[in-house]
């Protein structure tokens, strides 16, 4: 069948030194306009304002409390993670069981359920007369620090898990094969030769940890009650004290501790994150030591029963039931008129469905850019399109968005483009937010997936005549389409879930994760009931679960070449 | 002392059977090969002696010891990987020096093992290169060095010179055979290199599709074949098909394909029945044209390859069959691409195999 002319046309331009250079220029252009710089400037025009709060000691101490707890609740739940996760990835990926595959997916929930309704989930569960508390006749946990902390211990789990059961099913079970032969009881081989090896997928499952607990905002306002507060919370209840009427502060005030707590959230999550990057490979896991009977007597049957039952009991008891605890009031909410005036969008619920739509829109709208001018960046960093040390700087720029925390990349992006243009739209604005938060996700997704193509692949194809779009039409697009989908569910989710950059850019639009925070601080005024929260949350699990679903379903078996 | 005596095992990986009713006995400080092509068990037979996977069906025995349900930790062995395996984030002595770390020696102990099997390997200079820094040659030394170190008397080696290039591996499999022996180890190795294990085995086990084809010495196999594969397997082979026409005591007159009539020696065969005639390429006692002796087959010469210590002539038959004659090149005369000639091979050097009923290039198959 002879080739369309269009795709010729293009497939003999791409050869051109001026178009290929002009596409990844474009590209590395569109990274440092939409994605790298405005935080950066947005945080250096209200550097000025930062003096307000400095002279007011007691909201500098305030802010610096916060953000310090946020950095030790993301230090510590990260630590945990990484040891309570690889009890889990170990059992799925060396269990025998067949019920494991289950398990393994079963792991997975959490992460799909977007942090709003897994923060209210877990209030209920908690917190409520209707979760676990109706057994004791008082909350167990109360808002505050604690549930806090579970929380982000819930939703960085699974995150954990998965990176470590990818790496123990990449790992070469040869070496661990080696040490048993030698003498080795499993627990010493695990310590002293696959820990060891794992190091780096170990630290890479710490360092998502802590940026996803460090990033989170809605889920976290919903359990942090009123007294307590980490950056997220504080920078959220500034902006309500700046929106109250009359206001409670004034603007100068109102940006400089936005800026400031902004500020040092970022910078301090930059040295931590350089911290473990040049320490972390340099780091000697203390578990070097042999200990011959010890060990021996930890190997065996009892000992390893023990250790996936404590296993399965902490992933159940403190993990899976509490998230999906909103199923209840969610079913309940069927059998009431909840149900019907929730579909036929009386009350509040008008505001609900459009919020709804806003998160899908968005999330879609978001993915496609990604795509557009992501994919470009990930060829650049596989390939080292742009030469070998500024390839190597730009694939380590890309991933600056992932470590700062969300609320403050927002504060930041407010900043700069309503200072640059003062007349951008709302919808814009709520589009470069999501746009910088989920550009890491998608780049260092298809940078890997074009990274596994041997080079020898693509060379085969230029020798054969292929100019180089056609090498990207015929053997990379092919070769990438399901990691491309992969990286497209993964920012899609990331956008819905959103909430904390979100509230920092918009004033007047509202998805439905900063709906369903606003429905829970209302409850306490009673103009919205639980089970409302409830249905409200069921719905945004259930549109995501489908979503996911049904790209999980085309995508299924055939993601790996 | 370890001889390892494995009895009816059967291992199986879902429908595959990877080994089938498998039975063997290896000596005390017996040098045992277990050959084959890719798929046929060999390695799944080691991994199953070394307890890395635990058979179906079956016992293991090493020494008197029934090993099925003991932990590879706890069976006393030293195993060298085919990709070596050597922990990348240990330097060379602490790779040496883990396995009597591991089983609790103190460590002025493990010190002095480890400086006793490094000098045996001859890899001293190198203590503290990662295995990243080290050649093919020395991460073979090395996992061999790991592997003593543990002071097992069991050796098990899985292809441990397959990655290596030719001339590497050529000395290398003298010195493990050495090393094995000096230390009165018992070793088990396996290898599809036939030329490999003919050249470091006390005796071998030809494997085929998970079942043992034969046991023997080196000598044995390659003198005495037992079937159709095994002739092939081991050195090289010309198969020629024909019939048993008559039978008288022990010699059977055979007629080959186009007429050719030869005669062997043979107990089992009955007229009438079909067979395969294999003879070794040095076997055939090549002439120019004269006159036609006893198992003397016409045809003439198509190719000559000259390959330095030996003479390769492809010679096609009257009755179409190509064979293969490898002369000395020092020796005898040459003959010449379309030459005539007159093959003919003593009666005691053909082996004569009922004809395979899967057909003999099913059954010559080695993938």
């Amino acid at each position: 069948m002879p080739k369309p002319k269009i795709t010729e046309v293009l497939d003999t331009l791409s050869s051109r030194k001026s178009v290929k250079y002009g596409m990844y220029s474009t590209a590395v252009i569109v990274f440092f306009a939409l994605i790298l710089l405005p935080p950066i400037l947005g945080i250096i025009i209200k550097w000025n304002t930062m003096q307000q709060v400095l002279i007011q000691p007691e909201l500098t101490s305030r802010a610096l409390n916060a953000v310090a707890n946020s950095f030790i609740i993301a230090l510590f739940v990260s630590a945990i993670d990484v040891a309570a996760g690889i009890p889990m990835a170990w059992l799925i990926t060396r269990g025998k069981s067949k019920w494991l595959n289950v398990l393994d997916t079963v792991a997975d929930i959490p992460f799909i359920v977007p942090t709003a309704a897994l923060g209210y989930s877990l209030l209920l569960f908690w917190s409520e007369p209707e979760g676990i508390s109706s057994l004791f006749g008082s909350s167990l946990v109360s808002p505050g620090w604690l549930l806090v902390t579970l929380l982000h211990f819930t939703f960085s789990y699974p995150v954990v898990v998965r990176v470590v059961v990818g790496a123990l099913l990449d790992y070469k079970k040869e070496y661990e094969q080696a040490s048993r032969t030698l003498g080795a009881p499993p627990l010493t081989a695990a310590r002293t030769v696959t820990f060891p090896i794992l190091k780096p997928s170990l630290i890479a499952a710490f360092i998502l940890a802590f940026s996803r607990s460090i990033s989170e905002t809605g889920a976290t306002i919903i359990v942090a009650g009123t007294l307590f507060e980490n950056g997220p919370a504080f920078i959220q209840k500034i902006t309500d004290d700046f929106k109250a009427v009359p206001p409670r502060m004034d603007q100068l005030t109102y940006e400089g501790s936005l800026a400031f707590a902004s500020f040092v959230l970022i910078a301090i999550s930059f040295t931590i994150f350089a911290l473990i990057r040049i320490l972390g490979p340099k780091l000697k896991l203390p578990i070097k030591k042999i200990y011959p009977t010890f060990d021996r007597k930890l190997s065996y049957s009892k000992a390893a029963f023990s250790r996936d039952s404590v296993t399965l009991l902490i992933f159940f008891a403190i993990i899976l039931i509490p998230s999906l605890f909103v199923a209840l009031p969610a079913f309940q909410a069927i059998s009431t008129e909840t149900l019907p005036n929730a579909i036929s969008g009386v009350g509040i619920w008008s505001e609900y469905w459009q919020s709804l739509i806003l998160s899908y829109s968005l999330g879609a709208i978001v993915t496609i850019f990604n795509v557009i001018i992501g994919l470009p960046m990930a060829i650049i960093a596989a390939r080292r399109k742009a030469g070998a040390l500024p390839s190597a700087i730009l694939d380590l720029l890309v991933n600056i968005p992932l470590i700062v925390p969300s609320i403050a990349l927002g504060v930041s992006l407010k900043f700069f483009w309503k200072e640059t243009f003062t007349f951008m739209p709302e919808m814009l604005l709520l589009i470069f937010a999501h746009l910088a938060i989920t550009y890491p996700y998608f780049v260092r997704s298809m940078s890997a997936a074009v990274e596994r193509i041997s080079m020898d692949t693509e060379e085969a194809a230029r020798t054969l005549g292929a100019k180089p779009l056609g090498v990207f039409r015929t053997i990379i697009l092919p070769l990438t389409k399901y990691s491309i989908l992969s990286g497209a569910i993964m920012v899609f989710t990331r956008s819905v879930s959103e909430t904390g950059a979100t509230v920092a850019v918009v004033t007047t639009l509202r998805t439905a994760p900063v709906v369903i925070v606003d429905w829970v601080k209302q409850r306490v005024a009673v103009t919205v009931t639980p089970l409302e929260i409830g249905l409200g949350c069921g719905f945004l699990i259930l549109f995501s679960f489908m979503i996911l679903l049904a790209l999980r379903l085309i995508v299924r078996g055939r993601g790996r070449y | 002392m370890p001889d390892v005596r494995i009895v009816n095992v059967t291992k199986k990986f879902g429908k595959i059977v990877a080994v089938e009713n498998v039975s063997l006995h290896i000596h005390d400080q017996e040098y045992f090969s277990l050959l084959g092509p890719s798929g046929c068990g060999k390695t799944t037979l080691l991994r199953l002696i070394a307890g890395l996977i635990r058979p179906d069906e079956g016992e293991i025995y090493i020494g008197d010891k029934l090993v099925n349900d003991v932990p590879p930790e706890d069976r006393d062995i030293g195993f060298v990987f085919q990709t070596f395996a050597l922990f990348p984030h240990m330097d060379a002595w602490n790779n040496v020096i883990y396995g009597p770390k591991v089983k609790g020696f103190d460590m002025e102990k493990a010190t002095t093992i480890g400086h006793e099997v490094l000098e045996m390997v001859r890899l001293h200079e190198r203590l503290d290169a990662f295995p990243s820094e080290l050649s093919g040659g020395m991460m073979q030394r090395i996992a061999v060095a790991r592997a003593l170190a543990a002071g097992a008397k069991l050796l098990l080696l899985d292809e441990p010179l397959g990655q290596l290039d030719a001339k590497v591996r050529n000395e290398l499999r003298y010195e493990i055979r050495r090393m094995s022996k000096d230390l009165e180890l018992t070793a088990i190795h396996v290898t599809h290199d036939q030329s490999e294990a003919m050249a470091i085995s006390d005796r071998i086990a030809v494997m085929k599709k998970g079942k043992v084809l034969q046991i023997g010495t080196p000598k044995e196999l390659y003198m005495n074949p037992q079937s159709v594969f095994v002739a092939h397997f081991i050195g090289e082979s010309n198969f020629l098909e024909g019939y048993v026409l008559n039978e008288n005591n022990n010699e059977v007159l055979i007629e080959l394909r186009g007429g050719i009539r030869v005669s062997v020696t043979n107990k089992t065969l009955t007229k009438g029945e079909r067979i395969v005639l294999a003879i070794r390429p040095e076997a055939f006692i090549i002439e120019k044209e004269t006159e036609k002796s006893k198992n003397a087959m016409l045809g003439f010469v198509e190719r000559v390859t000259f390959e330095g210590t030996n003479i390769r002539y492809e010679v096609r038959l009257e009755n179409q069959d190509l064979v293969v004659i490898v002369k000395p090149s020092l020796v005898g005369e040459w003959f010449n691409t379309g030459e005539k000639i007159i093959l003919s091979f003593p009666l005691e050097k053909a082996h004569v195999f009922a004809y395979p009923d899967v057909g003999l290039r099913e059954e010559i198959a080695v993938e």
